[in-house]
């Protein structure tokens, strides 16, 4: 799992963007949705009573400085809504949008271009790029409406083609290229002027999976560099989890769970969350914590080995976590091992010849630490981010949870819809 | 036990089939019901000479021509210093791009024809364009040829000019396009004939009512496709545009006209056409060209004559009609 979020947990700071109670209806009498009297009424009683469709109903989240927030939800479930209201594509019907600590609402025509042009970009599901154009003016096309002379325009799309990998094809035409890199376009177009705030539209979704997956691979590392404020809009849980810090499920408009993956796979809201993680399986989210047992037996480095010996056979363990002076775990022994140290007349376990394993940091997903445990006969250690030891993961543990996520999954799962 | 007999299957039938075809020709029966009452009607009155339903009871046509004729007499003295600047211009325009047309050598032209065609369609278009002009030149029409052709040039210059304009505006107000539309859609009925009069009126005889009458006749599809064009540019693009902060000049300039050419050009080709054939007509009131040979050949009861000076124009009208075809599709190809 990717995890592209610098910040999460940072609660401290000011949010890069704030959205407050925001409504988006469509209709002529759009206004009328927000009475009080239609509160808690189901949207499609909503469209036939007033004749208007509500696409963002009551919207509010945050989005912390350098986070990955992304907006999961089903077509129709207003994300799309969502995303183009933040950039003013959409004129929300009320409702407020903070970014710097201004209202994006409260612009006039001529604030938002230049709100658009400095403080946002945006990469969109259909590419959205000017086909009588190349690929590098396309990609320098941000930098031509703000202003920026030509020479200096190019070199900077140039260089962020690069990034993208696609030096060597700047002077093609946007059509000659695949849906992958004209995606990358998208994307290089969107960073080359270097906004605050980068909004993605389903930006992989007309894509194949293996491309999916490979851009996928290269966002995470540009935004590893970069610490960009990204939304993320997708239709896809399972692409939502590996882009993620937070996802927000929405559905009818409303956001209807907010929270980390784990949170999200561990305890849905509601049987409509369920039915989307029912395709996830859980040990990709869950962290290896979740599995851990306390140490069977620990040692310490300068006890002797009769004594560990003593201990390990009134408790009946056949291994001994050894530890240093730090609480860091150097080693795991059996007896025969603490036995054939105590036979060289040793009086610690300094120099005890012990299994080695890589120890596991806490946080680690389940799939992640499997072939770290798969494959040895002895428990792994699990550390915190000092890497003290915290306790131990066993093979018997984790089969446990992949039989039991199996099983979850073996219900039918509805394939996702292509697209929103 | 009862065989079914012969006679259930047709009771059958007839209670099933009949009154769908009674149905199908219901439409046609109240039809022509109609039109035997309205015969019916109309020998009635011949036959009793009915008052006020032979002859027409009112006859508003005389007032309302002499109202006609006097705000026109009055537009034509009061804005003379309006008309005869125009007129003026159009004159000295017209008449330098003819001389220039003349003054070209023949084989010039000729390979000038050969290289665009090339250039801007296929080869073969431009090959069978140059033969074909020399043709013209070899029946002895190449300076009415080159007459017509500038009548042609000066209205598609002016068409296009106005007709840009009008189509980007409407294309941006939903009110101007609402406005211009029946408009358009009167200017695209009227017979060809009926622009020459509003040029008569003002401009007298010659070659400026000619171009005056090919313009307007010339204008509507310019207008009407680059309003089109416009509005029909993809609106994932539009977006993409206005998502990085284009102005609304910006995207106009930037995105959508040059996204919109194809169909714009198409509408300047139609353009061409129109005011190649009006320019034809105009030798009515009096402009030179092509339209005037074939006019005074007719006149004359020379076959002949009239036959090959209308063969000059099919020929010229499939020139300007391939090589700008052939730009539209080139253009075409590769901004899709």
């Amino acid at each position: 799992m990717t995890h592209m979020n610098g910040a999460r947990g940072n609660g401290a700071s000011t949010p890069a963007i704030t959205v407050n109670g925001l409504w988006k209806v469509f209709g002529k009498r759009g206004e009328k949705a927000l009475a009080p009297e239609y509160q808690g009424i189901p949207r499609a009683e909503i469209q036939d009573a007033l004749d208007c469709v509500v696409a963002l109903r009551d919207v509010s989240f945050q989005v912390a400085e350098g986070e990955t927030f992304v907006v999961m939800g089903l077509s129709g479930s207003g994300k799309s809504t969502l995303v183009r209201c933040i950039i003013r594509l959409i004129e929300p019907t009320a409702g407020e949008i903070l970014i710097d600590g201004q209202d994006v609402l409260q612009f006039d025509d001529k604030t938002v271009n230049e709100f658009r042009r400095n403080q946002v970009a945006m990469v969109f599901q259909h590419y959205g790029l000017l086909p009588h154009r190349s690929v590098i003016e396309n990609a320098a096309y941000g930098l031509e409406v703000r202003g920026v002379e030509q020479s200096e325009r190019l070199d900077r799309a140039a260089a962020m083609l690069e990034k993208v990998g696609l030096s060597g094809r700047e002077y093609a035409a946007p059509r000659e290229l695949s849906g992958g890199m004209q995606q990358r376009v998208g994307l290089a177009r969107a960073l080359t002027v270097d906004p605050a705030i980068l909004l993605m539209d389903e930006p992989f979704s007309g894509l194949d999976p293996l491309i999916r997956a490979q851009m996928r691979e290269e966002l995470a590392e540009l935004q590893s560099e970069m610490k960009k404020t990204i939304v993320f809009i997708t239709h896809d849980l399972d692409e939502a989890i590996t882009v993620g810090g937070r996802i927000a499920i929405m559905r009818d408009g409303e956001i209807i769970q907010l929270g980390t993956p784990e949170e999200i796979v561990d305890s849905p809201t509601d049987e409509f969350v369920q039915e989307f993680t029912r395709g996830i399986s859980k040990t990709r989210v869950l962290p290896i914590s979740r599995i851990m047992e306390p140490p069977c037996c620990v040692a310490s480095q300068d006890d002797s080995p009769k004594s560990v010996m003593q201990t390990m056979s009134m408790s009946n363990h056949s291994y001994v976590f050894i530890t240093d002076e730090n609480q860091e775990c150097v080693g795991i022994a059996t007896k025969e091992q603490i036995a054939s140290c105590g036979a060289d007349q040793q009086d610690s376990l300094e120099n005890i010849d012990a299994h080695q394993p890589q120890a596991i940091p806490a946080d680690t997903s389940i799939e992640k630490a499997l072939p770290l445990i798969i494959g040895h006969d002895f428990p792994i250690p699990v550390t915190n981010d000092q890497g003290e030891l915290l306790g131990m993961a066993s093979q018997s543990a984790i089969l446990e949870v992949i039989a039991q996520s199996a099983k979850d999954n073996a219900q039918p799962v509805e394939p996702a819809p292509a697209s929103a | 036990m009862r065989f079914p007999t012969r006679n259930d299957a047709i009771s059958e039938t007839s209670l099933h089939q009949i009154s769908p075809v009674m149905m199908r020709f219901k439409g046609a029966f109240l039809l022509l019901a109609g039109m035997g009452l309205a015969i019916l009607v109309s020998f009635l009155v011949h036959r009793f000479h009915v008052p006020g339903a032979l002859d027409f009871p009112v006859d508003i046509g005389n007032p309302l021509t002499d109202s006609i004729d006097g705000a026109v007499e009055w537009l034509v003295i009061n804005l003379a210093w309006f008309f005869d600047a125009i007129s003026d211009n159009l004159k000295i325009a017209l008449g330098k791009l003819r001389d220039f047309l003349v003054w070209v050598p023949w084989p010039v032209m000729v390979a000038t024809v050969l290289m665009v065609g090339w250039k801007v369609a296929t080869f073969k278009i431009g090959l069978a364009s140059a033969v074909a002009l020399a043709l013209i030149g070899a029946v002895d029409l190449w300076e009415a040829a080159m007459v017509t052709v500038a009548i042609m040039l000066v209205s598609v210059a002016i068409s296009v000019i106005i007709g840009l304009s009008i189509g980007v505006l409407a294309s941006k107000s939903d009110w101007v396009d609402a406005g211009i539309r029946p408009i358009l859609d009167g200017m695209q009925t009227m017979p060809a004939f009926v622009y020459l009069v509003p040029g008569i009126m003002f401009f007298g005889l010659g070659n400026v009512p000619a171009v005056i009458a090919t313009v307007l006749y010339s204008i509507p599809p310019c207008i009407r496709l680059t309003n089109l064009g416009i509005r029909q540019v993809d609106p994932s693009v539009v977006e993409a545009g206005r998502a990085f902060g284009s102005s609304r000049i910006q995207l106009l300039t930037k995105v959508q006209i040059p996204l919109a050419v194809p169909t714009i050009m198409a509408g300047i080709n139609q353009t061409v056409m129109l005011a190649l054939a009006m320019a034809t007509i105009a030798a009515m009131v009096g402009a030179g060209g092509l339209g005037l040979e074939v006019l005074r050949a007719m006149g004359q009861l020379e076959q002949g004559d009239a036959f090959v000076a209308g063969v000059a124009i099919v020929i010229l009208a499939i020139i300007v009609d391939r090589i700008s075809q052939g730009y539209i599709t080139s253009r075409r190809r590769s901004t899709e």
